[in-house]
């Protein structure tokens, strides 16, 4: 009895230090004094100083923009990728789908330094096109991952009924597929997205001087010194990352409730 | 069969295409650079040549990845012992607790990491958070000044890799059947006994893939130990950073980049050998 | 003359290194109710998906009302599948489901509602429309992918053991059914089982297939009362094979040599004297006795057991194989142990060739039964 008490205990406390800075970060917000270690009372100042900030609009409207497109492509890529994937049988496949995650895998810094070099290379401009291609190359495994999950739980009879019910395959695609993995589609999107929001380090190498996204802009920010406009804009985005991430588990969720099997045929 | 593959071909087309170009290429072209010779002014020049990876054998290179091992084995010590009790307590919680539990570490790790960093700055800073609790409770008598210190940098790394850890050692903690523990009561082993006879050895998979899966990105946070270290921690990551963005050897960059790359393969693939197992256990 | 509605030409498939069809050739004929019958892996479910167009031959075609459909896609052949685990799209409720063949046709809405109205009722599941897949129980699902298919009023109707998951009265019910909606409607039916019980009931023509091959075309009498091969004999009759030599034939009348044994049976094979032949009869042909006859096997009870109304009796022979003889009751000579004697009248059992299968299990003195194994 005492022994699970301390693991509780460990849990918990586990738990606090996790949360901690996320915390204090959205309590300094509201902090009205400029210094943070000082709480001198609730105000909303600092957003409202942020309504103001010129340049941090345009920063909150790249990052948006950036997200949606990225995570849009993805959603095309990954899902036509993932669906046409499972219908292959190349010898490429296996390596294809291997490079393709690799922009999870390998360390952000190589991933930026690499997109960095090559757009020098082929004389691609720096700045949303650029962004856009490396967000989305790191987006598309979370579609990719999802739906490919998805599909192996979808029953391949339920297309063939359709071809035999005359569906061209597109068709069924659309009739079909589609609707059936929709919820990982929009989920995997939902992910790519909160992680496109997020992302730093590969946007930091990419990005050209015109086009600041919301990240670098804080990350220059924190390094050249730490105002209370920063805690107050970083609530901002947990908020909204965490709403996104909220949503997609939702989705996702009901998605699995609504069987796509029918398991119960099975049963005795 | 030779319609339907038609049908999958032409759907997989945009994937092969932009992960051929975007993201095969790219790689190739940056071990391609690692061999090419950094030109006078900006650029590069198409001069093959190994004076980049001899480079990297300077000592003050050597030193760089030398420290980034050594800050990597230091915050795994502390990721285990932080990360393993804490997966396998998880694993010993009642179902519903389990998946709150889980739910309470996934929504960190969602969020920005470069955030959650920035809440360390405001507790380490001088006469900071922590500097307060500590005088207060009359433990410190004066600023322990941590911001910007090595100790800052493991707390920073630690804090972000951990939940790889608990993930890690939970889910192979989780799979593992409690009867053989209950069995080994039965035969007289006392708990600690039993633990480290029967619940270790079966945990060690977890514990391995939890390895791998911190010790590879701790070699490549270079923002971590930039905004919690200063400019006092140097790491591989940072010394990419710092040839591409200022000194503008991106043939240096890239020969830093592959060793890193393939010193991380190598770690894995003893992983592999050495665990026996086919995929890295836990998260994905 | 008028057409076939369906011939399999020559037909062989494989599957990476392994042959699943080595040659099929079947023609089908309006309104017929075809069953193809086998245990699992022997391709029944390939030939289907052939001639649905899911899946294409290596070789050989498929003629559908004389035209060359081989090259086809699903969707362009006037065929249509019920799904063994039935495939009802699980995000459309019934009325969608059933509607969506005649959608995909464009045909008007008034016509659609119509025909989906007229299809459930002759299903009888009227007023299920608005349900979902997964508000039905297991017949009910059943009859909603029958509806789905018939409502099209395709020239063939494929049916891949579209009963394998219902249980033992719900089948026997439709079973029934089935038939009865095959009259009404006329359409040729192609059905998979692999329950012999089941394709004696309800098919006009059996097929037996096996490792590939057909062994057996005809109808259920024929396949019953004339196997072919020994193994149709088998899996249809569940009869015993033993093999002799003849030794006496007087018009259709056959003496065979069985060891220093006799047996008798009346078959019109053009099987000549001298020639080893295969005998199959049925384990409730075979009547048992103290005494001692001409004509006959003599035995030792291995095993009496009772099961579902029959009681079987294991019998080892002189020569070390097995026969299983069965009647219903509990009563008859013999206990376990003790020596025997058992004959059976001469008309009940035929002369079969020997297929390759059985030919091994009764080198290794086993009795070979294909029809436990269940299907895939």
């Amino acid at each position: 009895m005492k022994k699970i008490r301390f693991s509780n205990f460990y849990i918990g406390l586990i738990l606090v230090i996790m949360y901690l800075p996320i915390l204090l970060i959205v309590v300094y917000s509201f902090n009205e004094s400029k210094i943070s270690s000082v709480w001198g009372g609730f105000s909303l100042k600092w957003y409202e100083m942020l309504k103001t900030d010129r340049a941090m609009h345009e920063a909150i409207g790249n990052s948006l923009l950036l997200g949606v497109l990225s995570c849009s492509a993805a959603a095309v890529i990954g899902t036509l990728g993932a669906v046409g994937m499972s219908r292959i049988k190349l010898r490429t496949k296996g390596m294809v789908e291997y490079i393709s995650m690799l922009p999870i895998m390998v360390p952000e810094i190589i991933l930026g330094m690499v997109f960095m070099t090559f757009f020098a290379l082929i004389g691609l401009p720096f700045g949303m096109a650029t962004l856009v291609i490396a967000h989305t190359a790191f987006c598309i495994p979370y579609v990719y991952m999802m739906v490919k999950a998805r599909l192996a739980g979808m029953d391949i009879s339920l297309i063939e009924a359709a071809r035999d019910l005359g569906a061209s395959p597109w068709r069924a695609f659309f009739d079909i597929t589609l609707p059936l993995i929709f919820p990982a589609v929009l989920s995997g999107m939902l992910l790519a997205f909160a992680m496109s929001l997020d992302d730093v380090v590969i946007s930091i190498f990419v990005t050209g001087a015109e086009t600041n996204t919301l990240p670098v802009k804080i990350y220059t920010q924190m390094k050249t010194g730490v105002t209370p406009e920063i805690n107050a804009l970083c609530t901002i985005m947990l908020v909204v990352t965490l709403t996104i991430v909220g949503i997609s588990g939702i989705v996702n969720k009901k998605s699995k409730v609504g069987k796509l099997r029918n398991e119960e045929n099975y049963e005795k | 069969m030779k319609r339907q593959n038609r049908y999958g071909l032409f759907m997989s087309i945009p994937m092969y295409i932009f992960t051929l170009v975007f993201v095969l290429a790219p790689l190739c072209y940056m071990v391609l650079l690692s061999f090419l010779t950094r030109a006078e002014v900006w650029g590069v020049v198409n001069e093959i040549t190994l004076e980049n990876y001899q480079n990297i054998f300077t000592p003050v290179y050597i030193k760089t990845f030398y420290e980034s091992l050594k800050l990597a084995c230091i915050c795994m010590v502390f990721i285990i012992l932080v990360g393993y009790p804490f997966g396998y307590f998880m694993a010993r919680l009642s179902a519903p607790w389990k998946k709150r539990v889980s739910m309470l570490l996934m929504i960190p790790f969602w969020t920005s990491a470069l955030i959650r960093m920035y809440g360390w700055i405001i507790i380490f800073r001088s006469n900071g958070i922590l500097d307060k609790f500590l005088m207060g409770l009359g433990i410190t008598k004066q600023p322990l000044k941590l911001l910007y210190t090595y100790p800052a940098v493991v707390v920073g790394m630690v804090y972000a890799l951990v939940p790889f850890m608990i993930f890690s050692v939970y889910s192979s903690a989780e799979k593992m059947d409690w009867s053989y523990v209950e069995a080994a009561r039965d035969l007289g082993a006392s708990p600690i006994k039993a633990f480290f006879t029967v619940t270790f050895p079966l945990t060690i998979p977890g514990l391995m893939s939890g390895i791998v899966l911190t010790f590879v990105p701790s070699m490549g946070l270079f923002f971590i130990a930039d905004i919690l270290g200063g400019n006092k921690v140097v790491l591989v990551g940072n010394l990419i950073q710092e040839q591409l963005m200022k000194a503008r050897n991106w043939p240096f960059a890239a020969a830093l980049s592959v060793t890193l790359m393939l010193l991380t393969s190598v770690i894995i693939w003893i992983y592999r050998k050495v665990a026996k197992v086919k995929d890295l256990e836990g998260f994905y | 003359m008028e057409q076939s509605i369906l011939k399999l030409q020559g037909i062989e498939k494989k599957f990476g290194d392994t042959k699943v069809l080595k040659g099929i050739d079947l023609t089908v004929e309006q309104g017929e109710f075809i069953t193809l019958l086998g245990p699992s892996g022997c391709g029944k479910t390939t030939t289907l998906r052939i001639i649905s167009g899911l899946e294409q031959p290596d070789i050989g075609n498929v003629l559908l009302a004389g035209e060359d459909v081989t090259e086809y896609a699903p969707e362009k052949r006037d065929v249509n599948t019920v799904f063994q685990n039935y495939a009802l799209f699980p995000h459309m409720n019934v009325y969608d489901n059933i509607a969506y063949g005649m959608k995909i046709k464009k045909m008007a809405k008034a016509e659609i509602q119509e025909r989906v109205v007229e299809v459930l009722s002759m299903v009888q599941l009227s007023g299920y429309e608005k349900r979902m897949p997964s508000q039905l129980s297991g017949g009910q699902k059943q009859r909603v992918a029958i509806a789905r298919a018939i409502v099209n009023k395709p020239k063939l109707l494929l049916l891949d053991e579209p009963l394998g998951a219902l249980d033992l009265q719900l089948r026997r019910q439709m079973q029934v059914e089935l038939k009865r909606l095959q009259k009404r409607l006329g359409i040729t039916f192609i059905y998979i089982t692999h329950d012999q019980e089941e394709a004696i009931n309800m098919s006009s023509r059996i097929v037996v297939m096996r490792d590939g091959i057909l062994e057996q075309v005809g109808t259920p009498d024929e396949i019953y009362h004339h196997p072919r091969t020994s193994y149709v004999a088998q899996f249809v009759g569940n009869s015993n094979i033993v093999t002799g030599e003849i030794i006496k034939k007087e018009g259709n009348l056959f003496t065979v040599q069985i060891g220093k044994e006799q047996v008798q049976l009346m078959d019109n094979s053009k099987k000549e004297l001298g020639e080893q032949v295969a005998i199959a009869i049925r384990s409730e042909n075979i009547q048992i006795g103290r005494q001692y006859k001409n004509i006959g096997l003599s035995a030792i009870v291995k095993e009496k057991n009772f099961a579902g109304g029959m009681l079987r009796m294991t019998l080892t022979l002189k020569n070390g194989k097995e026969l299983v003889a069965s009647r219903h009751g509990i009563d008859a000579d013999g206990e376990e142990g003790e020596e025997i004697f058992c004959f059976w009248e001469p008309e009940q059992a035929v002369l079969v060739e020997l297929s390759k299968q059985t030919a091994d299990s009764l080198r290794l003195g086993k009795d070979w039964e294909g029809k436990n194994e269940k299907a895939e």
